[in-house]
């Protein structure tokens, strides 16, 4: 049981408000995660590269243009494919519950809605077991 | 403004107001404990008087005068919303060329003047619905727009020359805009001067925060540049630009720096303007400025204010600009959507009650609000019906219209205002010295300034240091239930197909042809409006032109960042 500490923050796709991705970065890094962030307009592609390469645990996925079914999807598919499905996914952003719902039957772990407090963000992270 | 007897006794009067009633020991209540900031870090004081617009040096003919005249603190129209309201706008999506014109058809029979389009992200960065980056994203935020087939869609049956005012939110894709709208006009056969068009066109602050730049920044900068000559040439009737500070104000600015960043920038297009010949004159009397408006309501009220001030200074003072409308700062306002909270979102109607409150005490002449399950998803069309009443309910209900600027004269609000304005001075002194707004960008400024406020306000709020109702406090377990918003799955399937068959169909030796006359002017720095245009009539798409100017120019990626 070791608790999981590289973390790749990333923004998929074509919204660029990144707020809350520079934010939870931020707040994961102050916690003592090593946190990557990604930077604006990533693929899923690029999201799993970037994980494999940087061996890194987990995967927090921000989004906020409606898109999320999508691309949590492509993530999920790539993630298998590349034999990776130990790094674990998360997300944040606006989506409705019936999506969040959505999103964690695909094996998404974690979806955090605005107004969510730091604390439970780390929590989480600091909860994610091998 | 008082005479200095009458002052010295108000000052002893206040004196002994402090000590004796407001900490005396009878009441106990010792306000000296305690610190009061506006939202925007402001220090507020326990009590203001006329001594705090004497120590600010207020001169009633010179900081406020009289409404419709410089330097506009109190309105840019002489009867403020007697005679006419701020224009009460909504901005919503449509998710297809085809509901988007169906739309359009109803709400011209409503006897509606202006006609708003919102894009889906793949047009605003200049890409095709078949791009694989535009996947899971076609007609999310508003409508696709590929090429002039679309516009044709949008617009079958619609009189152009009926509406007064098109709207289109494009700040990459300005240029590529306004080419789709004078080619349709050209195709109809109507005359492009007959309709308005109101340009957003400023793609810089799109570095800063949002982010649908698509090139780099001296790319874009001299793509709005040719949107704005080529409008003050040709269609002088149509709006070429409106700055923004609402994003940035969104992404944790305070509200000085929501005003002086696009400031700073606007700067940048009059000396370039300057440089192709024009006088300011000829063109920045059609900007406009789109600010939020936060739930601070006095800060943002006199937010307003300084505004036209600043604008109005800097503009005839500093560029010498002679014809009055020049001076007016146009304000359009959205109320702060990252105010409102997921948690119990019907209270959310009477934040943007607020917002807007704050905005019409503060004169601005358009006003968009929130709807309350923003942070849920794109409004549904409850939510932009609340909206829209709100807005009705303040300029018919409340009597805040019955007379220009009513807060003109509040010994606190003309202190912060005042305030605002010198400070937005200062700080735009700031980015000047650092080169201007696209030097200031490139550095990282704005966006280092940006991020450390969104931390600071993150830090008080879960510190309880600030209280937000329902989030920090006041909390309620209860499940709210927010009726989703349901896309068709299948409509981004219909629009790609759509957009291959026109790709097969089209004279696709005339596309090539025109698409490299664009790259070729575009590598020889002419305006590239005329060569868009051209490209567009052949049906050119909006992303093999966008395409052009990432070559050319560029295009715009992000480095990862170790935390």
């Amino acid at each position: 049981m070791v608790a999981k500490s590289r973390i790749v923050i990333a923004k998929v796709g074509l919204d660029g408000h990144d707020r809350g991705a520079k934010l939870v970065a931020k707040i994961l890094a102050d916690a003592g995660f090593e946190v990557i962030y990604t930077g604006k307009f990533q693929t899923a592609e690029q999201i799993v590269a970037t994980a494999i390469q940087e061996s890194a645990d987990a995967i927090g996925i921000n989004i906020l243009s409606g898109s999320h079914n999508t691309q949590f999807k492509k993530v999920m598919t790539l993630l298998e494919e590349e034999k990776a499905e130990d790094i674990a996914v998360f997300g944040g952003g606006v989506a409705h519950d019936d999506d969040i719902e959505t999103l964690k039957e695909m094996g998404v772990q974690e979806f955090f809605t605005p107004g969510t407090n730091a604390s439970e963000i780390i929590e989480f992270a600091q909860g994610l077991q091998h | 403004m008082f005479d200095k007897e009458y002052l010295e006794r108000l000052k002893k009067s206040r004196a002994h107001w402090e000590t004796e009633v407001l900490n005396g020991k009878e009441n106990g209540s010792n306000d000296n404990d305690s610190e009061h900031f506006t939202d925007s870090r402001i220090p507020v004081k326990s009590l203001y008087t006329p001594l705090d617009l004497e120590e600010s040096g207020f001169d009633y003919l010179e900081d406020l005068g009289f409404p419709g005249e410089f330097p506009f603190a109190r309105g840019l129209d002489p009867a403020g919303y007697r005679n006419e309201h701020w224009m009460m706008m909504q901005y919503s999506g449509f998710a297809s060329a085809e509901e988007t014109n169906k739309r359009f058809k109803f709400v011209l029979e409503q006897g509606a003047s202006s006609l708003s389009i919102a894009l889906d992200l793949p047009t605003h960065k200049g890409l095709d619905s078949d791009d694989p980056l535009a996947e899971g994203e076609v007609g999310k935020t508003g409508v696709p727009i590929d090429s002039l087939q679309d516009m044709e869609i949008i617009f079958d049956g619609v009189p152009l020359d009926m509406a007064r005012m098109f709207v289109c939110v494009g700040m990459s894709t300005g240029p590529i805009i306004l080419s789709l709208f004078l080619a349709l006009a050209e195709k109809k056969g109507i005359d492009p001067n007959s309709f308005g068009l109101f340009l957003t066109n400023e793609a810089l602050m799109e570095f800063v925060c949002r982010g649908t730049q698509f090139t780099t920044p001296a790319g874009h900068h001299k793509l709005s540049s040719d949107v704005i000559e080529y409008i003050t040439r040709n269609h002088p009737g149509y709006s070429p630009m409106q700055l923004c500070g609402y994003h940035t104000r969104e992404a944790g600015a305070n509200a000085i720096q929501e005003l002086a960043f696009p400031l700073a920038i606007a700067i940048t297009y009059i000396e370039e303007m300057e440089k192709r010949g024009f006088t300011i004159d000829d063109f920045a009397g059609k900007f406009s400025w789109f600010f939020s408006s936060t739930l601070d309501l006095f800060e943002e009220a006199a937010k307003f204010r300084a505004f036209r001030k600043v604008w109005a200074k800097v503009a005839k003072e500093r560029f010498g600009a002679k014809n009055p409308d020049t001076w007016n700062a146009k304000i359009m306002i959205y109320t702060g959507g990252s105010n409102l909270t997921r948690q119990q979102p019907l209270i959310n109607i009477v934040r943007t009650t607020i917002q807007a409150l704050g905005g019409v005490l503060g004169g601005v002449q358009w006003a968009n609000l929130s709807s309350f399950d923003e942070a849920y998803q794109t409004p549904t069309e409850q939510g932009a019906t609340i909206a829209l009443r709100t807005q009705q309910i303040l300029a018919h209900e409340t009597g805040v219209t019955s007379t220009p600027d009513p807060l003109a004269g509040s010994y606190y609000v003309e202190t912060l205002t005042k305030k605002i304005e010198n400070e937005v001075f200062d700080y735009l002194g700031k980015i000047e010295e650092m080169g201007g707004a696209i030097k200031a960008i490139d550095k990282g400024f704005y966006q280092q300034e940006i991020n450390e406020n969104a931390y600071r306000q993150h830090q008080e709020l879960e510190n309880d240091e600030k209280v937000k109702v329902g989030l920090n406090k006041f909390t309620t377990d209860e499940k709210v239930d927010v009726a989703p918003l349901k896309y068709d799955p299948e409509s981004e399937e219909r629009i790609v197909a759509r957009l291959k068959k026109l790709k097969a169909d089209r004279d696709n030796d005339a596309v090539k042809e025109k698409v490299e006359a664009l790259r070729v002017a575009t590598e020889a720095g002419e305006n590239v409006i005329p060569y868009i245009l051209g490209a567009i009539k052949v049906y050119a798409t909006v992303g093999e032109i966008g395409a052009v100017f990432r070559d050319v120019y560029g295009a715009y990626t992000e480095d990862k960042m170790y935390l």
